[in-house]
């Protein structure tokens, strides 16, 4: 055991050389290379206010969802970032470098043109209808976590999707319901008096799901939990 | 100079509490307590209310020094809450304004924490988590808004503590989560339990079926002690809370934390937050027992924000709800 303490201890070499260009509050992430490619490098690190026995195993578990839950998409042709590694005494997983990306977030906060945000959030509604159809469910969808390729045609909007640490397997249209609740939340928080923007996206991810009446019957079930909870147990 | 007194009975306590411009002039207090392994149904908690208050206002006013001609405004607690409780102590604060010839005012009890946290801190603007038996949210003020980032999508956790103090038969005297805080101490081996955030939210239904369930086998078989349930508890419990306070903080840029409810007496939530907010270079506030659980003041000083930006609370308007969300309220008294 005094083994594995002293290699978490110790900073692995590769991120002593790799460059640090974000840190959230459960990962660092680094800009390196590996094997000639561009990565990033997303390390979750040690929660001390966490009891260590919490902590390694969330941690973990949370590596592996990421992985496995990428992995899913991508084989189901949706837009998620290459795993090339993943090391699993200090949680860091190697992903493709989405160069030149911008957050969705971001794009929207810039400024865009009513025209452009529509085929915008239409697409983000399509691209959920897949991800949710595999029955991959993202568990923290916001704005920071789509990236836009921009410089693409008006009818070729390039989504990623990241970020996948919270993300399950689930089939049951509750939890897609309350991962569109927890974006709609999210989205209408973040960017102010979009509600008919976000309905707009909602009709897309209805258009292109063939499970999506369920799902949507769920989401409205979730909306009025939220108002309308009991306060007592 | 306003002085405002306030009337708080939505859960089990009952307060009555003064304040004149910041200054908690009295805040006496009562505890429905009810026997180990049973929870507190809100028509015996309204009789128990009944009972007392009238005893409860009379020694906020000796103890303040004051008359009701002293008194500018009346605040009672409008909701959330249990409909028996808030509705006696609305009658009272209805029948004193009236007698006294003073304007009513409904509070939001969720409001009332955080304006005592602030006024009791002096925090400028912090991420508040707010956790208590009915309550379990995490807020942060915006565009005269007190906007929920996060919140349990079922039961508070502090529900969750006290359901799981019943199993046991952990004693409600002063408190069941107080009784659980002091048991943890003493727990040893840490037990797997589940831990659910989805998003900014967080889910307790599912850990407390759980530990509901492994309590009466794993207590049977000798596996573990009832200490080590209620430390491996809290330990899971207080991490999730302080995971989407976190988010929160990371999404708001926010450099402060509150922690107001009763929940947020336990020192070991306290001790974890503080942690957190080292690491990240932030400031952590917290209130002690007679302003984290509920109390009269906390009505009286959310009473005197509103009241001196104008608000009041006509007779017709003067309804209780058990459901009130945070954001409901536009929080004129702050820009």
């Amino acid at each position: 055991m005094a083994q594995s303490n002293s290699l978490k201890a110790s900073v692995p070499a590769y991120l002593k050389e790799a460059q640090l260009i974000k840190q959230g509050a459960e990962a660092r992430v680094y800009r390196a290379t590996f094997l000639g490619r561009p990565v990033v490098i997303k390390e979750r690190f040690t929660k001390l206010y966490r009891h260590p026995e919490v902590d390694e195993k969330l941690t973990r578990r949370r590596t592996t969802q990421e992985v496995r839950s990428i992995l899913r998409c991508r084989r189901a042709g949706i837009n998620a970032p290459v795993v090339y590694f993943v090391d699993y005494t200090t949680h860091c997983i190697f992903l493709e470098d989405i160069v030149q990306s911008v957050s969705v977030r971001d794009h929207i906060a810039s400024g865009q043109t009513p025209q452009h945000l529509q085929a915008l959030v239409e697409k983000i509604g399509e691209v959920l209808a897949q991800m949710h159809d595999e029955d991959v469910i993202h568990g923290d969808l916001t704005t920071s976590n789509m990236l836009l390729i921009p410089g693409a045609e008006h009818q070729h909007i390039h989504l990623v999707m990241i970020d996948f640490g919270l993300s399950y397997i689930s089939a049951l249209p509750e939890d897609k319901g309350v991962d569109l609740y927890v974006l709609e939340k999210a989205f209408l928080s973040t960017h102010p008096k979009t509600e008919t923007l976000f309905e707009r996206l909602l009709k897309s991810y209805s258009a292109s799901s063939k499970k999506s009446p369920a799902v949507i019957k769920k989401l409205d079930e979730v909306r009025l939990r939220g108002r309308k909870r009991s306060m007592v147990g | 100079m306003t002085v405002v007194i306030g009337f708080e009975g939505s859960a089990n306590k009952i307060g009555v509490g003064i304040i004149r411009d910041g200054e908690v002039l009295s805040n006496p207090r009562r505890t429905y307590i009810t026997p180990p392994g049973q929870g507190f149904l809100p028509g015996e908690t309204a009789k128990h209310h009944r009972s007392v208050i009238l005893t409860v206002l009379q020694e906020a006013l000796d103890e303040a020094g004051l008359k009701s001609a002293d008194i500018d405004c009346v605040a009672y607690t409008k909701g959330p809450g249990m409909g028996a409780p808030l509705v006696t102590v609305a009658v009272v604060a209805r029948t004193v304004a009236q007698l006294w010839g003073k304007p009513l005012l409904g509070v939001n009890h969720c409001i009332g924490h955080i304006e005592m946290g602030r006024l009791i801190t002096n925090a400028q603007n912090p991420t508040v988590l707010y956790v208590s038996g009915g309550n379990t949210q995490v807020i942060a003020y915006s565009e005269r808004r007190y906007r929920i980032f996060g919140e349990t999508i079922d039961i508070a956790v502090g529900n969750c503590l006290d359901r799981f103090a019943r199993v046991i038969k952990i004693s409600n005297d002063p408190s069941p989560g107080y009784n659980i805080e002091q048991m943890a101490k003493k727990g040893t081996k840490f037990i797997e339990l589940p831990y659910t955030v989805k998003g900014m939210d967080v889910s307790f239904s599912g850990i407390l079926s759980y530990i509901e369930d492994a309590a009466h086998k794993m207590l049977s078989t000798s596996q573990c002690t009832p200490e080590d349930l209620c430390f491996s508890l809290q330990e899971t419990l207080f991490a999730m809370l302080v995971e989407i306070t976190e988010r929160a903080m990371a999404h708001c840029g926010s450099q402060e934390v509150l922690i107001v409810g009763g929940v947020g007496c336990n020192m070991r939530l306290q001790e974890m937050m503080g942690v957190m907010c080292k690491e990240r270079g932030a400031r952590i506030f917290a209130t002690d027992e007679s302003f984290c659980i509920d109390n009269g003041a906390m009505i009286a000083q959310a009473g005197w924000e509103m009241f001196r930006s104008g608000h009041v609370t006509e007779l017709l308007d003067s309804w209780i709800t058990q459901r009130y969300r945070t954001d409901e309220v536009e929080v004129t008294w702050r820009d």
